[in-house]
């Protein structure tokens, strides 16, 4: 109900939780690297945790674990999935 | 790519044998396969005009032939992001002017990752080169539950595809038989290119078939290059893309923009819509009971309050078995030098040509090789963080902290690094993309105090503190001084390079965390020794020339008298009018000419300092920082005017010059070579001795003006 509203990005998701790209930039530098690092819109994601300070942020993707900075992932709309 | 079935390929010239390119991604194990295929036959040096490593191997057929391997820096894409990747680029298309395009592909691929692996492998099939697969890590994909079909792999591709295990030695042979191959298939990995892109390709096709006489198939892999990487990170040493082909691609990308289509994406998308598809027939994966090995260690080790203890320990460690472990190899190097140095005295006439051996060759080239213990051990331990997974970790951890600064996490290893020596840390400041944040990095390294500093900072500490022995607390508290000064000067300035000098966006984070991994000590071993070897090639050679100057300058002119002592020969010597010469400069900093001549003769190395002072003060040979006899000789020490050379106040304000001031020439021979130009490392002597001597002025000005003396 709230999910289909309000968009969610996937720095705003929690550790364990599991989502689907919906949007991403595409422009930039960090975009480009991500999408060829396996970060499509409809891509499945999971958020495994953040760094002890908070950021980056390690999400596991096509089978292995990626970590990046919370400016790129607040550009990443995503909406949350049952998990994997 | 579907578009054309070419004939296999033959090897140009059979007798040269073929030239291999080995590639795959970053933590795909290829650099490990690449020791095991060439074994010790390797060649390290440069890409001329890059700061990138060209390591190159020979590597023998089943007949005995044998057939070149050139190592390409690892890469996850064809769309470079950093130098690295931008030779690896340009060697597969052959732009480098100084390295013909390879006859073979071997490709690395991680069994574990095969999903994104294979999109460096589906981009370099679209070359036209014959490429053979290295399916590496087979073990830790079973045991990761994925169980990949080498056949249907092969089948699918359409080229050989070699199963490999690098703790068995599991493919080693099979690879090397189809590294022997005559003949080799050209790849068919098919993939789709969308339609909305394909009339630009063919254009492109069209005009460098029919205007520059390329074949269909490598216009093809340049149409597809410069469509997904527009911004095409140039490299010195290599020829520009084609003008025809930049042209058209340049003419589509306007209209795709003002549309707002997204090609790069869609070309991005196309080909894992294609892997996906190789996946489905290829591979199995069972789902996981309970939690990975991998998953439990970085529950622990970058927990929000574990992982700062593993931090903390995993460095201590390191610092400990530098300074402890490294004590004893450098004692051993330290008499055998002086062994050396007496056999030559007591085996030559006296005279200038045995003083030149043993005073500046052999007293010169001993002073560096004295720190290969210590670098030995420092790249041990980074090779072997790099290997276990963890080096990424650290990264992940730190990037928040030095983000302040505006650099990333990687630049956080090259720094602790350079706690011990700052030449591994700016070798190792190679794993930082981005050429701006490994420029500011190496800046700013040296001011990391380094163990060179260990004896002045000792010396003076010595004769700060009266009394025989020095309190270890009192001792402790102005050493850790003296780093906190050297630590916070090294971040203000990589704030102030990054906002005034260096200006870019804040580096990127996006950083594969791999599973951890048991290191090959073999591996960690030759990469110890491989980088030693660079540090003594490339320092050693300098500083035998700046040892043999510096001896020259302290040795000459002769003073009249033949008996004269060792402190008036100096006295009279072009260092001591060096000087006399600098003393006005220094002299608001408290310091006279004698203190001068050891500033001088120890911008070779730091340590310098503490010998030269011994001889300076006359406190005979074999002082060191920690003899009484100096100690008590600096106390003696007096002005013309009969006021105390070395109060307290001119002891610590000649720590504060030597946190600053970049007195190092192996660290400057590093930095010319890493950043290739004279420019930079003199930037950095320039900018460390303005702050040493502001620095100094400061605290020696202030310190009397509050009524120290």
């Amino acid at each position: 109900m709230e999910r289909a509203l309000v968009s969610l990005n996937l720095s705003q998701l929690v550790a364990g939780d599991s989502a689907k790209i919906v949007e991403m930039p595409t422009v930039g530098t960090a975009f480009l690297r991500l999408r060829e690092m396996g970060l499509l819109p409809g891509t499945k994601v999971k958020l495994i945790r953040k760094a002890p300070l908070g950021d980056p942020l390690e999400i596991s993707v096509r089978g292995y674990n990626l970590s990046l900075r919370g400016t790129e992932a607040s550009a990443i709309q995503v909406e949350r999935v049952e998990g994997a | 790519m579907s578009t054309e079935t070419a004939a296999p390929s033959v090897v140009a010239n059979p007798t040269e044998g073929p030239v291999f390119a080995i590639i795959g991604n970053p933590n795909s194990g290829k650099t490990t396969r690449f020791n095991v295929l060439t074994g010790l036959r390797q060649k390290v040096g440069n890409y001329p005009g890059v700061t990138v490593e060209k390591k190159v191997g020979v590597c023998y057929s089943q007949h005995g032939r044998p057939m070149k391997v050139i190592d390409l820096p690892g890469a996850y894409s064809l769309a470079a992001r950093s130098p690295d990747e931008a030779v690896l680029r340009d060697v597969l298309l052959g732009r480098r002017t100084d390295t013909a395009r390879p006859d073979r592909v071997v490709c690395v691929v991680d069994a574990s990752n095969l999903e994104r692996n294979l999109y460096l492998v589906s981009q370099v099939c679209d070359l036209g080169l014959p490429v053979i697969v290295a399916l590496n890590m087979v073990d830790l994909a079973e045991e990761a539950g994925i169980d990949v079909n080498a056949v249907e792999l092969e089948r699918v591709i359409g080229v050989p595809v070699i199963r490999c295990q690098a703790s068995t030695g599991m493919g080693v042979l099979a690879l090397r038989l189809a590294m022997s191959r005559a003949e080799l298939a050209r790849p068919a990995f098919e993939w789709k290119i969308p339609d909305k892109i394909v009339p630009a390709v063919n254009e492109v096709i069209h005009g460098l078939t029919a205007r520059e006489g390329r074949d269909r198939i490598g216009a093809q892999a340049e149409a597809l290059t410069l469509l997904s990487d527009r911004e095409n990170f140039p490299l010195a040493g290599s020829s520009a893309p084609s003008p025809i082909a930049l042209d058209v691609v340049n003419r589509h990308e306007e209209l795709w923009r003002k549309e707002g289509y997204d090609w790069r994406g869609a070309l991005v998308a196309a080909r894992y819509d294609a892997i996906g598809l190789v996946l489905e027939r290829v591979q199995r994966s069972k789902p996981r009971i309970g939690v990975a090995m991998s998953d439990r260690i970085d529950a622990v080790a970058v927990h929000p309050v574990w992982g700062w203890f593993v931090l903390g320990a995993v460095m201590t460690g390191l610092f400990l078995s530098i300074f402890s472990f490294a004590e004893y190899p450098m004692n051993w190097i330290d008499s055998g030098v002086a062994m050396l140095g007496d056999a030559v005295r007591g085996n030559m006439a006296s005279g200038d040509l045995r003083d030149l051996i043993t005073d500046g060759v052999i007293a010169g080239v001993g002073g560096v090789i004295i720190f290969l213990p210590q670098i030995l051990i420092l790249f041990f331990f980074i090779g072997l963080l790099e290997s276990t997974g963890y080096m990424a970790r650290a990264a992940f951890i730190m990037d928040r902290l030095m983000s302040h600064v505006g650099l990333s996490g990687k630049a956080f290893i090259p720094l602790l690094s350079s706690y011990a020596c700052a030449i591994p840390g700016i070798m190792a400041t190679r794993t930082i993309e981005d050429r701006k944040d490994r420029l500011v990095t190496i800046l700013v390294a040296p001011l990391m105090s380094c163990s060179a500093r260990l004896p002045v900072y000792i010396l003076m500490i010595a004769a700060l503190v009266p009394g025989e022995r020095v309190p270890l607390l009192t001792k402790v508290g102005i050493m850790l001084l003296m780093y906190a000064l050297g630590t916070i000067g090294a971040f203000l300035f990589a704030w102030l390079f990054k906002r005034v000098l260096l200006r870019g966006e804040t580096p990127l984070m996006i950083l594969e965390l791999p599973p951890y991994r048991v290191p090959s000590l073999r591996a960690v071993a030759m990469h110890m020794f491989e980088r030693a070897f660079l540090f003594l090639k490339r320092a050693g050679t300098v500083i035998l020339g700046i040892s043999i100057i510096l001896w020259f300058l302290t040795a000459y002119p002769k003073h009249e008298n033949p008996e004269a002592t060792a402190a008036a020969q100096i006295e009279g010597s072009f260092a001591g009018s060096a000087g006399k010469l600098i003393e006005p400069a220094i002299e608001p900093l408290g310091f006279d000419w004698q203190i001068g001549i050891g500033l001088i003769a120890s911008f070779a190395a730091r340590e310098v300092f503490v010998s030269s002072m011994a001889v300076v003060f006359s406190a005979g040979d074999d002082a060191d920082e920690t003899s009484s006899t100096l100690r008590q000789a600096l106390l003696d020490a007096k002005w013309p005017d009969g006021r105390q050379l070395f109060t307290p106040l001119v002891c610590f304000t000649l720590m504060v010059f030597y946190v600053f001031a970049m007195q190092c020439i192996s660290t400057i021979v590093i930095v010319r070579r890493e950043t290739n130009s004279w420019a930079w490392p003199l930037f950095q002597v320039g900018y460390m001795t303005g702050t040493a001597w502001l620095a100094s002025f400061a605290v020696y000005q202030g310190g009397r003006a509050l009524g120290f003396s």
